[in-house]
């Protein structure tokens, strides 16, 4: 396309002598003939943007790109490009980029040098400085660095980096959505998760998987709606809705590239798009508060009309009078928001448009759009200024209507139309105006079509019953690149099979001695019914220590205290209290010391600390989990808070079962949701274990321990204190790093059953 | 005891109140039985200068007593202090009131504790009398003596109630905020604000309230739409004078901050 442009230039002016590109063609070492016939295009260009010194370096960028050997693609696509990258950004950058295609070609990834050359151009224009084109170079050029494999053999064989090429491809897509910061993150994600796994690393890279998507939206630019929800509700608590406020939906502009999705309102809410951009000087959040504020004044003040009684266009210059009638009003109801307005909304050049070579009824519109609202419009076309004083006539006397709207609109079209409204090609420029909504709901439809009779009506299929709990969405901290995988692990629950209750009751029959021994702590922890509280001036019983200190310091002369009396206050626990199980599959091993297997000792210690903390009468939840890689979690549920120690609960104790890995993360977020919802005013998660967290789809250790570690300062500040009992001996090597201080290992396994409810009661007491 | 000056009690001017139904008429006609009056309302909408109002309508001193959580029944009704001689007693502003002939005006009664409300009880009813069981002297009201109390429905917790055995001693006056017509003129009267800057505030305070329960525990207050116009009156630009006085004040939550701010600007061009 920039030869085409530069053929034409060149046939106006020809500022280069045949000697003078000859001696050019001569530095330029390069024996492509297909190179010649875009040359002198390329240096006339180049003469015309860069300094001497410029010119030699550009030649002499360009030999180098010629050496690497990859063809013309790359050489031609550096001729083109460069002269405007080197004007706009600095002539520093021929080097820079040449310097990168030549290192590049020295790697494994020569075969992605054509794309790689291909993304300077608009990486150029969308950094905008010769520093932030350097950092992208050194950004694209380490993920292949990382990304490339090599085998050591006998000899050294070296692999392309598999998703460098694909990620190329997208990258004018990625500039366009994100900041370089956020391109930076978004590349480590990929790097850090996919690092082995070449196919998944393609699709990362192509932006085919959902996670691809889900790091870029949160890496997107603007405001984001999520962010900004509540403000949202509450700007149309405030200033639109005095009783019902409808729910607000967003929808990903991102990925519908067909067809662009315009906010719109239906029964169901106001959708609007999940990110907005600053546009002219308007902020992000005040874009949203103006399409709200349309769309909110579209309920208050329109009405419906039947839109099978008009033409397309007639709808169109209907909606655009109504459009401009709800405007006017927001302006008049909040004369603040008028700037708003006026730099949202587009000023189309009058004569931008031309009718004999394309539909010009978009931009008409536009036009007396623009002039109904801002009576300071310099268009001379007398339609528009004629209507535009209808306009303001009827919006003299209050409100109007839609009706008269669309009176306006209907004689509007009559009145201007031209027979090149029909042709194909739409003049749009410049006249979207982004803040309307599509105006669906100004519309009735009585017939579904202008088909005579409509054989087959659709119809609705049955959705399919869910069985069981839905999985539930966990994110993962991911410590080396310091940021949540989003939506990382599926965690399933579900009711732990049953079996025999008299196993346990057996177990405690065994542990009878203990539990007398435990019944003795817990009569002293039970709640005290009464409580002195002292110092009152009025109260139920004298406290004869402060009488006796104030009556000294009456009779000494000082100001007695009068505050003598004591009253007594009713005082319980209020603690709830979740046990985590891990049943992962090391707890079938056989306790050191012991011909019991930890997961017997286990049932056992639970039960007794269930049996006591059922005589404390403290809201008690037990769950166990484990876990089959990040896409199977499992949770499940033994007992609730509102079940009592009953044999329903025995029985699934007894029925406890271990097997699979030791995802923590999730399950300790998953039980958190459950006692987060309890109304204790101290929390405790108990989680019990007998080893590091670890799964069979993370090779890294550090992993998942850094993601309880999070997971644990999550639950920190949602007020619940979590505390690990570890029953591994090697535990001092990482319970720390998890739990800080709050942990205690167990040496002696067979000792549990004795020590866990202990343990409960010192926490609680 | 009554070395106490009841002038000082007297309201001498006029406060400005801005009658908005009846109820200058029906306190009056409370006033003649002694019927105990409790005003509800949220904060900052005249309840205190409706009373202040009818103190000096009616021609009578007021004795307002501001109530809080650690406020003792000995702090309404008095107290044995020591001085060289021994001890002596003095009356709490309840028992002045009681033996001078005064209106006792407790506002925000449910501050006080439950304990502490209750020894208003016995001068509440027909028996108009306040015994002293520390001095053991049993106080006759004064003819003219009447309680108003004041109380604020909105905020206050659970906990934070009267009793029925309380309530059901008064006379009961509902306030709110006035409506935008009259709250204009309010502003314009108590500040001298031209009318069309007074309905733009009286607008931010309206959509303001529609925030209550949404994060805002009460509306822009009345007084502090006052405060507003005053600002802008001294010569503030108005923005600045809404922001320092309707929002900054109510609010430490950001989303409604800003909210609150744009909504300011929406209004004030």
């Amino acid at each position: 396309m920039v030869i085409a442009v530069s053929k034409t230039q060149k046939a106006k002016t020809s500022r280069l002598s045949p000697e003078q590109l000859l001696a050019y063609r001569d530095q330029f070492k390069c024996n492509f003939k297909a190179v010649d016939n875009v040359f002198e295009d390329c240096m006339e260009e180049a003469v015309y943007r860069l300094s001497e010194q410029g010119i030699s370096d550009y030649l002499e960028g360009a030999s180098r790109v010629t050496m690497i050997g990859r063809g013309l693609e790359p050489i031609l696509t550096y001729l083109e490009e460069m002269p405007q990258v080197a004007h706009d950004l600095g002539e520093e950058t021929l080097n820079m980029v040449a310097e990168a295609v030549w290192a590049l070609s020295r790697t494994a990834n020569g075969k992605s040098i054509p794309a790689f050359v291909q993304t300077i151009g608009i990486a150029s224009r969308r950094l905008g400085c010769k520093e932030s084109l350097g950092q992208y170079i050194s950004l694209v050029m380490q993920m292949m660095a990382r990304t490339a494999s090599s085998v050591y053999g006998w000899k050294q064989t070296s692999y392309p980096s598999p998703g460098a090429i694909s990620m190329l491809e997208q990258m004018p897509y990625l500039l366009q959505q994100l900041s370089l910061i956020g391109l930076k993150n978004w590349i480590e994600y990929g790097i850090t998760n996919y690092h082995n796994h070449p196919e998944r690393q393609k699709d990362y890279f192509s932006l085919q998987s959902a996670d691809a998507r889900a790091v870029l939206q949160r890496e997107r630019h603007g405001t984001l709606f999520m962010d900004h929800e509540r403000q949202l509700n509450l700007y149309l608590q405030a200033l639109w809705f005095e009783e019902e406020i409808p729910l607000l939906v967003p929808y990903s502009e991102a990925f519908d590239q067909l067809r662009k999705p315009h906010p719109y309102y239906d029964q169901l809410g106001f959708r609007i798009p999940d990110v907005y951009g600053d546009l002219n000087g308007v902020s992000g959040i005040n874009r949203y508060r103006m399409v709200l504020a349309h769309m909110a004044g579209h309920r208050r003040w329109s009405h419906q009309l039947i839109a099978d009684n008009y033409s397309p266009f007639q709808r169109m210059a209907v909606e655009h009078f109504e459009d401009c009638r709800i405007d006017y009003l927001i302006m008049k109801n909040y004369p603040g928001l008028e700037s708003t307005i006026k730099a949202l909304h587009p000023q189309p050049d009058e004569w931008a448009c031309n009718p004999e070579e394309e539909s010009c009824i978009r931009h008409r519109l536009t036009m007396i759009s623009y002039a109904m609202l801002f009576p300071d419009h310099d268009y001379e076309n007398s339609d528009v200024i004629d209507f535009a004083q209808r306009f303001y006539a009827a919006m003299a006397d209050g409100q109007s209507t839609t009706n008269e709207m669309a009176s306006l609109g209907l004689s509007f079209v009559a009145r201007t139309r031209k027979q090149s409204d029909q042709y194909s090609s739409v003049h749009f420029k410049d006249t979207e105006v982004f803040y309307r909504d599509d105006n669906r709901h100004l519309w009735q439809f009585i017939e579904e079509g202008d088909e005579e009779e409509m054989w087959d009506k659709r119809v609705h299929k049955e959705e399919e019953e869910v069985q069981g709990l839905p999985p539930r969405h966990y994110p993962e901290w991911d410590y080396n690149s310091n940021n949540y995988r989003p939506d990382w692990v599926s965690l399933y629950e579900s009711l732990h099979p049953s079996g025999q209750a008299s196993k346990i009751d057996q177990l405690l029959s065994k542990h009878d001695a203990l539990a007398k021994r435990l019944k003795r702590l817990l009569e002293m922890l039970k709640p005290q019914q009464f409580v002195r509280v002292r110092y009152q001036e009025e109260g139920s019983e004298l406290d004869l220590d402060v009488a006796i200190r104030s009556l000294i310091d009456f009779k000494s002369g000082a100001q007695p205290d009068p505050r003598i009396n004591m009253s007594h206050q009713h005082d319980g626990r209020n603690i709830a209290v979740m046990l985590l199980l891990d049943l992962s599959a090391s707890l079938n091993e056989k306790a050191a010391g012991s011909n019991q297997t930890i997961l017997e000792l286990s049932q056992e210690a639970v039960a007794l600390t269930a049996w006591a903390v059922e005589q404390l009468g403290d809201e008690f939840a037990i769950a166990g989990f484990c876990s089959n890689s990040r896409h199977e979690v499992r949770y499940q549920h033994i007992k609730g808070f509102s079940e009592h120690w009953d044999d329903n609960v025995k029985g699934r104790l007894a029925a406890m079962e271990a097997g699979y890995s030791t995802r923590m993360g999730a399950a300790m977020r998953h039980a958190a949701h459950y006692l987060e919802a309890r109304k204790a005013d101290k929390k405790l998660l108990l989680v019990l274990t007998d080893g590091e967290p670890a799964d069979i789809d993370v090779t890294d250790d550090k992993l998942l321990i850094h993601d309880s570690h999070k997971a644990v300062q999550e639950l920190d500040q949602k007020g619940i204190y979590s505390h690990c009992i570890n029953l591994d001996p090697k535990a001092d090597e990482y319970v720390q790093d998890i739990f800080g201080q709050q942990y205690t290992v167990i040496d002696k396994l067979e000792r549990l059953p004795e020590k866990l409810p202990q343990l409960f009661m010192a926490l609680t007491k | 005891m009554s070395q106490v000056d009841i002038n000082q009690y007297l309201i001498k001017e006029k406060p400005f109140y801005q009658i908005q139904a009846r109820e200058v008429e029906l306190y009056a006609a409370a006033y003649n039985n002694r019927l105990p009056v409790m005003v509800k309302g949220p904060t900052g909408c005249g309840k205190s200068r409706f009373v202040e109002y009818m103190a000096w309508k009616l021609g009578k001193p007021l004795i307002t007593v501001a109530c809080n959580e650690d406020m003792t029944a000995s702090d309404l009704v008095g107290r044995y202090l020591l001085d060289a001689n021994g001890t002596h007693w003095q009356d709490g502003p309840l028992t002045t009131a009681a033996r001078l002939g005064a209106i006792c005006y407790l506002d925000e009664i449910v501050e006080a504790r439950q304990d502490t409300t209750v020894v208003i009880h016995p001068l509440t009813d027909h028996r108009r009398a306040l015994p002293l069981d520390k001095k053991g002297e049993l106080i006759k009201a004064h003819p003219d003596f009447q309680l108003v109390i004041s109380y604020n429905p909105g905020y206050q917790s659970l906990m934070k109630d009267l009793k029925q055995s309380t309530k059901q001693r008064f006379v009961g006056f509902d306030f709110d905020y006035a409506d935008a017509a009259l709250e204009t003129d309010i502003l314009h009267q108590e500040t001298g604000l031209d009318t069309a800057v007074a309905e733009k505030l009286v607008q931010i305070g309206i959509k303001a309230r529609n925030l209550k329960g949404h994060g805002l525990d009460e509306g822009v207050s009345t007084r502090l739409l006052v405060y507003a116009a005053t600002l802008i009156q001294d010569g503030v630009d108005a923005k600045d004078a809404c922001r320092m006085a309707l929002v900054r004040p109510i609010t430490d939550d950001v989303d409604i901050r800003a909210t609150l701010d744009h909504m300011i600007d929406a209004i004030f061009a």
